[in-house]
């Protein structure tokens, strides 16, 4: 597996896997992490991967920069570069697709030039991956939305974006798992809860997944605890 | 649960009062910050001087204004910034274990120098570990702390103390090493990967120009104006922000990243500045004037390595 490391602080190194967001390559990151935390255990304070890369942070009262490498360089080695994607976890979310909770369905269909039936039929056959985590606990950037609907983000963002809303910026999609500002173009919402301190993991999504979207009625949204209010500011 | 221990009951919380241990461990990856003291120095001494292990989480009081009392006997520790402490209205020194019996109300000025201000309590707050392995507070996040909602503490709260045998000798900082919180501040900075994103001007202004730490900074950010960094645009792939980092976006004024900050980010980052220097940076008020230097990995490292092995290794 081809390789670089950045030095990003004190502690802290990036490797850096390639320089192209995709599927493939978020595999290779996503193995790698995997094997690197199993095999560096509390050698590692945290490890954060994303697209193209892993920050690694080591303690220092255990390993030097160099004594990190010389370690990182055999567990790399021996992955192999060629992944299967379809090995990696599926997990499906159910989704309330309607203007009510979703105030920019609307124009992302016009936009397009097709129904809203259509581009909620876009969106939910879709597979996804989890290509990172971050901005907020338990956001997921997931891609690749079809081109078709992928949509910039909002010029200003909402002050206020309820729990659960389901977005799109660009090529890529995400739910927001607390309520908090935003910018990503909204198109529904899951009943589903993303981040839960009482939860082991407490994200419910985990970058190598595959995730699916699956459209539910109203009935159906609030049978599984969904909520309208909220709210959008 | 162990909330019925008697503890310190806060009175008046002042401008913004945290729960900080070292921090959180392994939680980067699901988008959660690592949290942890502003001031690692002064913290940690707190807790050497009532005799607690690295890890124990203790009040990070910024610009002072609080007030506490004392429901059992206890032995306190208060380092930081230069900040008036009575107990019971006689005036107490600071960066010496101090003993607490039970009423006794503890009152803080406000800053003649410094910001933050830290109160270990011997035997630490009687709490059951969160996020991460740790109690430290995440306003931004709604995490952690006393309730694990990432609440500030307020008047009224009550933080129950784990019961201490016998509260032993009253230990001291020797004076020699008392920080000056009002020396001209150079960061020592580790230069970054993505140094080529930056002309070679750019980089020369950065470590010739004096910036000026704004009031929009907090524990997230330190904000800093002046001469602007211009670098060669389009924003990177987002990756893994470090402690430290220093980000430049597009309008070039740089960004120190810092405990609380966002775990993943895409705008280009000129380097780290060092652990140690933070912590120099955290008792700094808006307004005062910071200049960078680079240090060599090698440097940075040993000087930490000496940092943690002194406060930690000794447990």
């Amino acid at each position: 597996m081809l390789w670089r490391y950045e030095i990003t602080g004190v502690d802290t190194i990036t490797l850096h896997f390639g320089d192209q967001i995709g599927v493939e390559l978020a595999q290779r990151v996503h193995r790698a992490t995997r094997q690197l935390r199993a095999r560096l255990g509390n050698r590692l304070i945290d490890s954060v991967p994303s697209y193209t890369t892993i920050m690694l942070r080591y303690d220092l009262l255990q390993d030097d920069l160099a004594s990190l490498i010389a370690t990182v360089t055999p567990i790399l080695a021996s992955l192999p570069d060629d992944t299967d994607v379809e090995d990696s976890p599926l997990v499906k979310i159910p989704v309330f697709y309607h203007p009510s909770v979703g105030p920019d369905l609307e124009r992302i269909a016009e936009r397009a030039g097709i129904s809203i039936e259509q581009a909620i039929a876009l969106h939910s056959g879709q597979t996804y991956h989890v290509f990172a985590i971050g901005f907020a606990p338990g956001f997921a950037y997931l891609g690749e939305v079809p081109e078709s609907i992928a949509t910039p983000r909002l010029a200003t963002p909402r002050h206020r974006v309820p729990a659960g809303s389901l977005g799109i910026a660009d090529t890529q999609t995400a739910i927001y798992p607390l309520d908090s500002p935003g910018g990503w173009n909204l198109i529904g919402r899951t009943p589903l809860t993303l981040f839960d301190t009482g939860r082991e993991p407490n994200s419910l999504l985990q970058t190598g997944q595959r995730v699916r979207f699956y459209p539910i009625d109203y009935e159906e949204y609030l049978a599984l605890g969904g909520e309208l209010g909220g709210g959008f500011a | 649960m162990t909330t019925h221990l008697p503890g310190l009951k806060i009175i008046k919380p002042g401008f913004l009062t945290l729960l900080q241990d070292s921090g959180r461990r392994g939680v980067m990856h699901q988008g959660l910050a690592c949290g942890g003291p502003m001031d690692r120095h002064a913290w940690a001494w707190a807790n050497r001087l009532a005799g607690n292990p690295w890890h124990t989480a203790a009040l990070e009081i910024s610009f002072g204004g609080f007030e506490c009392v004392a429901e059992t006997q206890l032995q306190i520790a208060i380092t930081g910034a230069d900040i008036s402490l009575h107990i019971n209205g006689s005036p107490q020194p600071r960066w010496t274990a101090l003993n607490m019996n039970p009423g006794d109300r503890l009152v803080l000025g406000h800053p003649a120098s410094g910001v933050r201000v830290y109160l270990a309590v011997q035997g630490g707050f009687a709490l059951n570990p969160g996020l991460g392995g740790s109690n430290s507070t995440l306003v931004r996040e709604g995490t952690g702390g006393l309730q694990g909602d990432g609440s500030a503490l307020q008047a009224g709260d009550h933080l129950p103390c784990n019961p201490v045998k016998s509260r032993g000798i009253l230990r001291q900082m020797p004076e020699q090493w008392l920080p000056d919180y009002t020396a001209p501040l150079v960061l020592d900075v580790i230069m970054g990967a993505q140094l080529d994103r930056f002309p070679s001007a750019t980089l020369q202004r950065f470590f010739s120009s004096c910036y000026t730490l704004t009031p929009r900074s907090d524990r997230m950010g330190a904000r800093l104006s002046g001469p602007a960094l211009e670098h060669h645009g389009q924003a990177l792939i987002s990756e893994g922000i470090s402690l430290g980092a220093i980000q430049v976006p597009a309008d070039g004024q740089p960004i120190i990243l810092l405990q609380d900050r966002q775990t993943v980010g895409g705008y280009p980052k000129l380097g780290a500045v060092t652990p140690r220097s933070l912590d120099a940076l955290a008792q700094r008020m808006p307004g005062s004037e910071i200049r960078f230097q680079p240090i060599a990995l090698h440097e940075a490292q040993e000087q930490e390595k000496r940092f943690l092995a002194f406060f930690i290794e000794r447990d």
